[in-house]
């Protein structure tokens, strides 16, 4: 197993003193090279328990393993793709993507070449000099995904990276991102409100509940690979929609 | 084509004087002020001992530069003021940039900052004659120790308005303390100590020429005190005008060079702020 959580809990200490418990009791594994989606209301826990997994929060008791090794800080087996693109506006996209490079000391010079294929990769080529503000959300968000993909790491994390995206850039992205997950054969756990995005990106699916949040459900997802976007009008595909909504009711708070 | 189309046209393309509206008010309200002085002096009949006229400052002021009289004074302040600027804005920022990174500091060192502050400058400023004597030095202090805090001041206050998803994307990438300060609080703290130093550059001018009034045998501030003696008020006011065009001078300066280091923050011609 890649990732190995076990009892994992979080409570925040509030101002007024009280503690607010994030997460229960929680545990689950992640095999090597699975794209693993996370699905839950908002306010569940979800940005908290890619946090921990990331090692920029700590856990409040339970264990996190990532290859065998505790997680006690940040990794550079992981990248991590943030909600918002969180880009440096003094920097161009280049050296944005690079910025992990530099972080971690290794030679820039020698990692051009991989940004540029990272460039082609997601389609923004040509765009490398420019400054983040020149760029339209969804192209800052790819900037955003390959600078998480620019170290190679082992395991790449999402945290609802589309949700700012309108349908059609969000499908696209998507497919994008299985292209990227095939090609370079990372574990992938994405966080998403969406239930159908959910399913059509996963292996598995963690269906959580708030709060504190919980696993609701683990649903293994037996759509063929590669996914095309017509599977989403499939009888399969509306099974496992309606199994993950059940578990929400009708004001589930999530995009159906 | 609705409304809003035809309120907002495309692209601006607006007179050459609209475009420089702000220019041609501005020198509408200077050359208003000095006709009204010129005139109010000129109907009133006042002493020029007291208020000279705008004409004779010009004359006095053309004199003083022809003649080379005011050279040597004019060079004197520019080296206080530079190097008092240099001396206590690179020694404010460099403290600052110390406490912002190393916590600890701020409880430490920064109490006593505050509380040096609180002395008014200008009072030390016949200590710091005292102590540094009549020359250069002693000026160049007492501009040093009031553009010191303005600052010290901002570049804090700028080292803490780093938002929290940067720092948190950049310890995810295994940043450590001292490269999330170098890469991202740094940059987002310079338009506040531009800011600083903006203010700063000013406040030099002024403590040289308080260190000048105190004791020294050379400067604008120095001169002010001889005309004054004399008796030459249209001098004084000469003298006023260099001082007055040097700081301005000195200001956009420090304008220019924040639009050059803070690129990043630039407004767009074509957004549109607000009705
Ligand atoms: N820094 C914090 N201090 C106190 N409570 C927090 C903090 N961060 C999150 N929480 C609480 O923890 C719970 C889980 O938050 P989290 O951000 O993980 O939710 P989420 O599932 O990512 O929600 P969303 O889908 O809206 O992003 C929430 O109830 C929130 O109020
Ligand atoms: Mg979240």
């Amino acid at each position: 197993m890649l990732i190995e959580i076990a009892g994992l809990t979080k409570s925040y200490a509030t101002r007024e003193g009280l503690n607010v418990e994030a997460l229960a009791p929680l545990s689950f594994t992640v095999r090597e090279g699975e794209f693993l989606t996370i699905v839950g209301p908002s306010g569940c826990g979800k940005s908290t328990l890619l946090k921990i997994i990331a090692g920029t929060l700590r856990r409040s008791a339970g264990s996190v393993r990532l290859q065998g090794r505790a997680i006690d800080g940040p990794s550079r087996d992981i990248g991590m793709v943030f909600q918002s693109p969180v880009l440096l506006p003094w920097r161009t996209i280049e050296e944005n993507v690079l910025l992990p490079i530099e972080i971690q000391r290794q030679d820039v010079r020698n990692h051009r070449a991989r940004a540029a294929d990272l460039f082609r990769l997601v389609g923004i080529e040509g765009f490398e000099r420019k400054y983040p503000k020149e760029l339209s959300g969804g192209m800052q968000q790819r900037v955003g995904i390959i600078r998480a993909l620019i170290h190679d790491p082992a395991v790449l994390l999402l945290d609802e990276p589309f949700g700012a995206l309108d349908a059609m850039t969000r499908e696209h992205m998507n497919l994008e991102l299985l292209r990227i997950w095939k090609d370079a054969g990372k574990t992938i756990i994405l966080v998403t409100h969406s239930i159908p995005e959910a399913i059509f990106l996963a292996d598995r699916v963690i269906v959580m509940s708030a709060r504190p949040g919980r696993i609701a459900e683990v649903i293994e997802v037996d759509l063929t690979r590669p996914r095309r976007l017509d599977m989403i009008n499939s009888d399969p595909f509306g099974d496992y929609v309606r199994r993950v909504r059940g578990h929400f009711g009708s004001h589930g708070g999530l995009d159906a | 084509m609705n409304e809003i189309a035809q309120a907002l046209p495309a692209t601006r393309n607006p007179t050459w004087l609209w475009a420089h509206r702000q220019w041609a008010l501005s020198a509408l309200i200077f050359v208003l002020f000095i006709g009204l002085w010129e005139g109010g002096v000129r109907l009133f009949d006042v002493p020029s001992l007291v208020l000279p006229p705008p004409s004779a400052v010009l004359k006095s002021l053309a004199a003083s530069l022809s003649s080379g009289q005011l050279t040597r004074h004019i060079w004197a302040t520019g080296l206080e003021v530079i190097g008092g600027f240099a001396l206590g804005g690179g020694f404010g920022f460099l403290l600052g940039c110390l406490i912002g990174r190393f916590p600890i500091l701020e409880q430490t060192i920064y109490p006593y900052v505050v509380a040096f502050q609180t002395v008014p400058k200008v009072a030390l400023a016949p200590l710091i004659v005292i102590w540094f004597g009549f020359g250069l030095s002693s000026k160049i202090v007492t501009a040093a120790t009031i553009c010191f805090f303005p600052v010290i001041a901002n570049t804090l206050v700028g080292l803490r308005v780093t938002p929290a998803d940067q720092v948190e994307m950049m310890a995810a990438f295994t940043a450590s303390r001292s490269q999330i300060f170098w890469k991202a609080r740094l940059p987002h703290a310079l338009p506040y100590i531009f800011a600083g130093l903006d203010i700063g550059v000013v406040l030099s001018v002024i403590g040289a020429i308080v260190g000048e009034f105190v004791g020294a045998q050379a400067g604008l501030g120095y001169m002010i005190l001889q005309r004054q003696f004399t008796m030459d008020i249209a001098g004084v006011f000469a003298i006023l005008v260099i001082l007055s065009i040097f700081g301005m001078a000195l200001h956009a300066l420090m304008r220019w060079l924040q639009r050059k280091v803070v690129f990043w923050i630039h407004e767009d011609d074509d957004r549109i702020v607000g009705a």
